[in-house]
């Protein structure tokens, strides 16, 4: 679990986030949702120490990030897994590799359980193994964000960050993405915390969710309670679309 | 930014790059990439340049010295004195600072815009250490040696020219590269270049490590890492020699 508490951050005096407390449960998927500006992925960044903040604590279990020396949080940080927006996999490394490299830099395993283990992840996200060879630039966007989620979770971290995972990426291929990171978050029992603007994911597997408006938490709840929500800021934010327009109507006939 | 902020970053940035890596066996992998990447493939402009300054040199020389009160020899001696001396540290350095400061701070800051630094952070790894101290050891280690072929190549290249034009003749040529031939040239040489190496492979890596935005200031940075190396070595050029050879 991370628990986040009265977080204060700004640049050079300009506030990016005011007083936000919030609580981030294992085993489920957390989301952070916002429009382009809000802070979501300011406070994204300031929970995994990218961000030094102003103010306010950061826990991971109890531990609390603002308060531990460089080297404590490296070693946090291995506990932590990140999916980035770009994949951000090393371009220099294949796709095995690429898995490899956390476990070749913080494990004691031998090679051959490094090969296996490697294996195991990249077929857990269902790659192929004709991709395990290839380069990050010789696949597709999807496929990279596959090994990305893969690397991610090579060293069985406790916590798992999503930045924008369906950035860049189709419809079907998005819900494949998100179908991933649902799954691995309850088969692993990882603490999810995913920042995203689409309102497919946040629908499809947001379990617990808060929403960034200004800076400042202005909502939290679950998926289903965004529809009975009248917090005005989050519905011109979620159903800004007439898809999603629609789907909160239909929801409000259904009930009736 | 202004210089105090620059020199000041730059400083904390190599107290991060100095320090025992993570995983030994990590270090020597990319230790051996960039002794490939930035010594061996550096090998082909060096000697190419080398060659043709060597053998231009010796036509300069020749030309510019035509007056009987100087010994034959001494257009030898000049082309290997200036070779020695200047051109393959200091000119030699200068070039090697586009090519190889370029390459580094187009490759660090490339990683810097794509997010793989901060994935290398938040893995946990020590990311200035991991891509840097391999870069500035492998390049520091393998400057001697470009060096040395360097001052070889380009008394080749005044050779071709004794050999193949009738400027200057081979007897007289050997004999001015062999005449009061001083070892302590070398060693200058070898010790002004350990120093621009090190400048050029920090400096660049600097610049690459804090570069931000979009590939539009991946390039901004590689010209700022280039640019701003040539002038160090320069300013260090006349701080070796002021020292070394007074």
């Amino acid at each position: 679990m991370i628990e986040v508490k009265n977080l204060y951050k700004s640049f050079e005096g300009v506030p990016a986030l005011t007083d936000i407390s919030a609580v981030f449960e294992t085993g489920i998927v957390n989301m952070i949702i916002g429009q382009s500006g809000s802070g979501k992925t300011v406070l994204m960044k300031s929970i995994i120490g990218l961000h030094r903040i102003d103010k306010g604590r950061i826990e991971y279990d109890g531990r609390n990030l603002p308060d531990m020396t460089m080297k404590e949080i490296r070693i946090l940080r291995r506990e932590v897994g990140m999916l980035f927006q770009g994949s951000a996999l090393f371009d220099s490394m294949t796709v095995l590799e690429n898995v490899m490299y956390p476990l070749e830099m913080f494990s004691s395993m031998s090679k051959k359980e490094m090969i296996q283990r490697a294996h195991f992840c990249l077929e857990r996200v269902n790659l192929e193994k004709s991709s395990f060879d290839l380069y990050p630039s010789e696949i597709s966007g999807g496929m990279q964000k596959r090994a990305a989620i893969a690397r991610a979770i090579a060293l069985r971290p406790k916590y798992l960050f999503c930045d924008e995972p369906n950035s860049g990426l189709d419809p079907i291929t998005s819900l494949i993405i998100d179908d991933l990171i649902y799954k691995i978050t309850h088969e692993f029992n990882i603490t999810t915390i995913i920042n995203s603007h689409d309102m497919n994911s946040v629908i499809g597997i947001g379990e617990k969710i808060i929403f960034i408006n200004n800076g400042k938490k202005a909502w939290e709840g679950t998926k289903d309670d965004i529809f009975k929500s009248d917090n005005e800021e989050l519905n011109d934010f979620v159903f800004a679309s007439e898809v999603f327009k629609q789907l909160k109507a239909m929801k409000i006939n259904n009930k009736k | 930014m202004n210089i105090f902020q620059d020199t000041g970053r730059y400083c904390i940035l190599m107290e991060h790059v100095f320090i025992k890596p993570d995983r030994w066996k990590m270090f020597f992998r990319q230790f051996r990439n960039e002794l490939d990447k930035l010594g061996l493939q550096s090998l082909p402009i060096v000697l190419i340049i080398s060659v043709f300054i060597g053998a231009v040199l010796t036509i300069q020389t020749k030309l510019n010295s035509e007056n009987p009160l100087l010994p034959s020899y001494t257009t030898g001696l000049v082309t290997r004195d200036t070779l020695l001396l200047e051109f393959s540290s200091t000119i030699m350095c200068l070039i090697l600072a586009g090519k190889v400061g370029s390459n580094i701070a187009s490759e660090i800051g490339t990683m810097r815009i794509t997010e793989q630094i901060d994935a290398l952070e938040i893995m946990g790894v020590n990311s200035a250490n991991y891509l840097i101290l391999p870069k500035i050891v492998a390049f520091v280690l393998m400057i001697p040696f470009l060096t040395i072929f360097s001052m070889a190549i380009g008394l080749i290249g005044g050779y071709f020219v004794a050999l193949f034009s009738d400027i200057i003749t081979v007897a007289e040529y050997v004999t001015g590269i062999q005449y009061a031939f001083n070892a302590y040239y070398v060693f200058y040489s070898i010790v002004k270049s350990l120093v621009f190496a090190f400048l050029i492979s920090s400096v660049s890596s600097y610049y690459g490590y804090y570069a931000y935005g979009g590939a539009l200031d991946v390039g901004k940075a590689s010209t700022t890492a280039v640019v701003n190396s040539s002038i160090l070595i320069l300013f260090f050029n006349l701080l070796i020699t002021n020292v070394m050879l007074k």
